[in-house]
C-alpha cells in the first residue's frame, strides 16, 4: 500500500478524454517519475492530486485520506507539497522571507492572525530557515530580494519553501523544464541530496529522460491519458511499448 | 524600542514629533508677512491632516499590503461619523464612546462588504467596494432619511435626550463636544515676537490618536500577519499551495482598515459633530487612494504624507485668487503682469484640482513609489554626493599641477 494511491481516475475536459482508468501507487520513499509525451495527461494528473482539479470518477488517497473535494490548502495541510514548473515563490519577499511563510504555515495552519508579534522575534523558525537554506546553499543570499535571482536560484528556493514544511510526499511538475544544461545538472544533484538526507517520497513529472533515469526509483509511462507501464528504470528502457510510444519519439 | 526595529523606532519618533510640534511646523511664516497665507496651523486644518492621515494609514494596510484597491472605503467613513453623531445625540457629548462605537459600526459593515467583495480581486473588487459605497450612499441621501437626514446631513439639536449628558446647557446652547469636560473646539494661541501659535485640544487628542494608529500599523506591517499580506499580494498561487488561505487574511486586514476609516469619521464628528453623506461619495473614496499612491502605497509614513500634501494644497492653494496673484506681481509691467496671472489663473483658487492632477500624474509618472520615493532618491543622492565631492576635490587639486 503506497502512501498515494490512485485508481481508477478519469477525467474529460468536454469531448477530450484527458484521463482514463488511470491506476498509481506511489511507495513511501521512493522517487516515482510519471514520464509520457506532450498531451499525455501528466499535469492534468497532478492537478487532481493537488486539488486544482477534481476527477470526474476515481478517487485519490493520500495515507488513506481521500484528497478529493479538498482546496489546494487544506491538501498542503496533509503533508503534500509541490514545485512547480516555472517557480512559483513570493518576488516581493526577501529570500527569507519566502522561507519564513512556509514555516508559520506548517506551525500555525492555515490561518492565525499574528498582528503583533513581530517576525525577527521567532527565532525558533528563523534557524529553521537558516538551517535549510545552508543546505540548498542559499544562506549568504538569504537579504536578496527573490524576484531578482536567477532562475535557478529561484527553483532551489522554492524547494527549500517545499522541504521545509518537511512534506510525506513532494510533487514537482517538470523541475527542470527550461533550463541549462548546467542548471539541470544542479538540480538532479540537489534532488539527489536531498533524497539522501531525507526520508521523502516524490513524484516526478518529467520530460527529460537524463533527469528522470538518474531520479527515479519506479517509472510510470503515460500516454494518451493510461499508464502504458509501470516499471523499474532498467526496465523502462528497454520496454517495447515505451520506445514505440515515448522514446522512439524522442529518437 | 516599543518593540520596533531600529528603523521603525526612527520613523515613530519622526512622527510623533512632526504630530506634537505641527503647531510650530505648519506656522513658519509670521502673521503680518505676506507669505502668512501658506501658514496651516490652524485647529480645523491641523485636525484634518491628522483625521485623514488615520484615512490613509487604515488604507495603506489594504492596499499598500495586500494590493486590493478598495474604491469605496469612503463608506466606513461615513458610517463612523453617522454613528458618532448619533452617539452624541443619544448618549453625552463625551467623544470616546463616539469614537468607540463609529470603530465597531465600520467594522461590522466592513465584516459584510468585506466577505461579499473579497470574493474577487483586481478590478472586480474595486467596481464591488464601489458599488457599495455608492449603494450607502444614496440610501444615506434618500432612503434612510430617518437615520441619516438625508441632504441636510445629522445634526446634534436642543430636544435630543443625551441619556448620560444633558439636552442643552444652562445657558440653553447645544452643548459641544468633549474629553471629560476638556471641549474639543477649546484652544489657546501663544503669541511670540509676531508668530502665533495655535494650540488645540481638539487636534491634540487627534493627533494623539494618530500617533496610536500609527503605531499599530507599524506594528501590523512587521508582523506575520503583514508578512503574509505582502504575500498575497506577490502571489496568491504560491500562497495556497504553500498551506495558507489567503481569505481570512484579507478579510481580516479589510476590517482593520475599515475601522480605522470608521475611527477617522467618528473623530470628524467629534470635531465637528454633524455627518453628512457627501462624505460617502466616491470623490472621497478617490481622495484616500490618491493621498496612499502620492505619498507612497505600501510605505509606512508614506499615507500620512500624501494626506497632509492633499489637505493642504486644498485649503491654501484654494485660497490664492487673483487678487492675491496681482499683489505678488504687481512689481511687473503692467501688460506682463497681466499676462503671468492669466497663465497662473487656471492652477489656483478653484483651479486646485488641476495642479493637484498635475502633481499626482509627475509623482506617478517619474516617482511611482510616491514622495517616500522622491525623499529617498535625494538621500541617496547626498549619500552618493559626499565621496563624489572629496574626488572632485582632489581632481580639481590635480588639475593645475598637471
Amino acid at each position: 500500500m503506497g502512501i498515494l494511491e490512485v485508481k481508477d481516475v478519469n477525467k474529460r475536459f468536454g469531448g477530450l478524454k484527458a484521463l482514463s482508468e488511470v491506476n498509481l501507487s506511489v511507495a513511501e520513499n521512493t522517487v516515482h517519475a510519471i514520464i509520457g509525451p506532450n498531451g499525455a495527461g501528466k499535469s492534468t494528473l497532478l492537478n487532481c492530486l493537488v486539488g486544482k482539479l477534481i476527477p470526474d470518477t476515481g478517487s485519490v488517497m493520500f495515507d488513506g485520506q481521500s484528497v478529493l473535494g479538498r482546496k489546494p490548502f487544506e491538501i498542503n495541510q496533509m503533508g503534500i507539497s509541490r514545485v512547480f514548473q516555472t517557480p512559483e515563490i513570493f518576488g516581493d519577499l526577501t529570500v527569507m522571507e519566502n522561507m519564513m511563510i512556509p514555516l508559520f504555515a506548517r506551525r500555525d495552519g492555515a490561518y492565525r492572525l499574528h498582528a503583533f508579534r513581530s517576525v525577527e522575534s521567532e527565532a525558533e523558525l528563523r534557524s529553521r530557515a537558516e538551517a535549510m537554506l545552508e543546505d540548498v546553499k542559499m544562506l549568504d543570499k538569504r537579504h536578496m530580494h527573490s524576484a531578482s535571482m536567477s532562475r535557478g536560484d529561484k527553483r532551489r528556493l522554492e524547494m527549500a519553501m517545499c522541504l521545509v514544511q518537511e512534506p510525506r510526499l513532494l510533487l514537482l511538475d517538470e523541475p527542470t523544464a527550461g533550463m541549462a544544461r548546467a542548471d539541470t545538472n544542479n538540480t538532479i544533484d540537489l534532488l539527489k541530496e536531498i533524497k539522501e538526507k531525507r526520508d521523502i517520497t516524490m513524484a516526478i513529472i518529467e520530460h527529460d529522460m537524463h533527469v528522470v533515469f538518474s531520479l527515479a526509483d519506479r517509472i510510470t509511462v503515460l500516454a494518451q491519458g493510461t499508464p502504458l507501464v509501470e516499471d523499474s528504470p532498467e526496465n523502462i528502457k528497454g520496454h517495447p511499448k515505451v520506445r514505440e510510444a515515448y522514446l522512439g519519439e524522442a529518437a | 524600542m516599543f518593540g520596533l526595529g531600529k528603523k521603525d523606532t526612527t520613523v515613530f519618533v519622526v512622527v510623533i514629533i512632526l504630530a506634537l510640534c505641527a503647531p510650530f511646523i505648519l506656522n513658519p511664516f509670521p502673521t503680518g508677512s505676506s507669505l502668512a497665507q501658506f501658514n496651516a496651523g490652524y485647529p480645523d486644518l491641523m485636525q484634518r491632516f491628522v483625521i485623514f492621515g488615520i484615512f490613509a494609514i487604515g488604507f495603506n494596510l489594504l492596499f499598500g499590503l495586500t494590493g486590493y484597491l478598495s474604491f469605496g472605503h469612503a463608506a466606513f467613513l461615513g458610517m463612523g461619523s453617522y454613528a458618532a453623531v448619533w452617539m452624541f445625540k443619544l448618549l453625552s457629548m463625551n467623544v470616546i464612546p463616539a469614537i468607540v462605537l463609529s470603530m465597531i459600526v465600520a467594522g461590522l459593515f466592513a465584516v459584510m462588504i468585506g466577505y461579499v467583495s473579497l470574493r474577487r480581486s483586481g478590478i472586480y473588487f474595486s467596481i464591488l467596494t464601489l458599488a457599495f459605497a455608492q449603494m450607502s450612499y444614496n440610501l444615506a441621501y434618500s432612503v434612510l432619511t430617518p437615520i441619516t437626514n438625508g441632504e441636510t446631513g445629522l445634526q446634534i439639536t436642543l430636544d435630543d435626550p443625551r441619556i448620560l449628558g444633558a439636552s442643552a446647557t444652562a445657558d440653553g446652547g447645544i452643548p459641544v463636544t468633549n474629553l471629560f469636560g476638556l471641549e474639543m473646539r477649546h484652544f489657546t494661541t501663544v503669541d511670540v515676537a509676531g508668530w502665533s501659535f495655535n494650540f488645540s485640544v481638539g487636534y491634540y487628542l487627534c493627533a494623539v490618536i494618530m500617533i496610536l494608529a500609527f503605531y499599530v500599523a507599524i506594528r501590523i506591517f512587521r508582523s506575520p500577519f503583514g508578512m503574509m499580506l505582502r504575500a498575497i499580494k506577490s502571489n496568491q498561487q504560491r500562497l495556497y499551495y504553500t498551506g495558507l488561505n489567503a481569505r481570512p487574511y484579507t478579510l481580516a486586514v479589510f476590517v482593520i482598515s475599515g475601522m480605522y476609516a470608521g475611527l477617522a469619521g467618528g473623530l470628524m464628528a467629534s470635531m465637528d459633530p454633524l455627518a453628512g453623506p457627501e462624505r460617502m461619495q466616491w470623490t472621497a473614496s478617490g481622495e484616500v487612494v490618491l493621498m496612499t499612491i502620492l505619498g507612497g502605497a505600501g510605505t509606512l509614513i508614506g499615507p500620512v504624507l500624501g494626506a497632509g500634501f492633499i489637505k493642504y494644497f486644498e485649503n491654501i492653494f484654494s485660497k490664492i485668487n487673483d487678487g492675491v496673484l496681482h499683489g505678488w506681481f504687481a512689481f511687473l509691467p503692467d501688460g506682463l503682469e497681466n499676462f503671468v496671472i492669466a497663465i497662473l489663473h487656471p492652477f489656483v483658487g478653484k483651479g486646485w484640482h488641476l495642479t493637484l492632477g498635475l502633481m499626482f500624474m509627475l509623482v506617478v509618472i517619474f516617482l511611482p513609489g510616491g514622495l517616500v520615493e522622491g525623499g529617498q532618491r535625494i538621500s541617496k543622492a547626498l549619500k552618493r554626493n559626499k565621496p563624489e565631492d572629496s574626488g572632485a576635490a582632489r581632481k580639481a587639486n590635480h588639475e593645475p599641477a598637471e
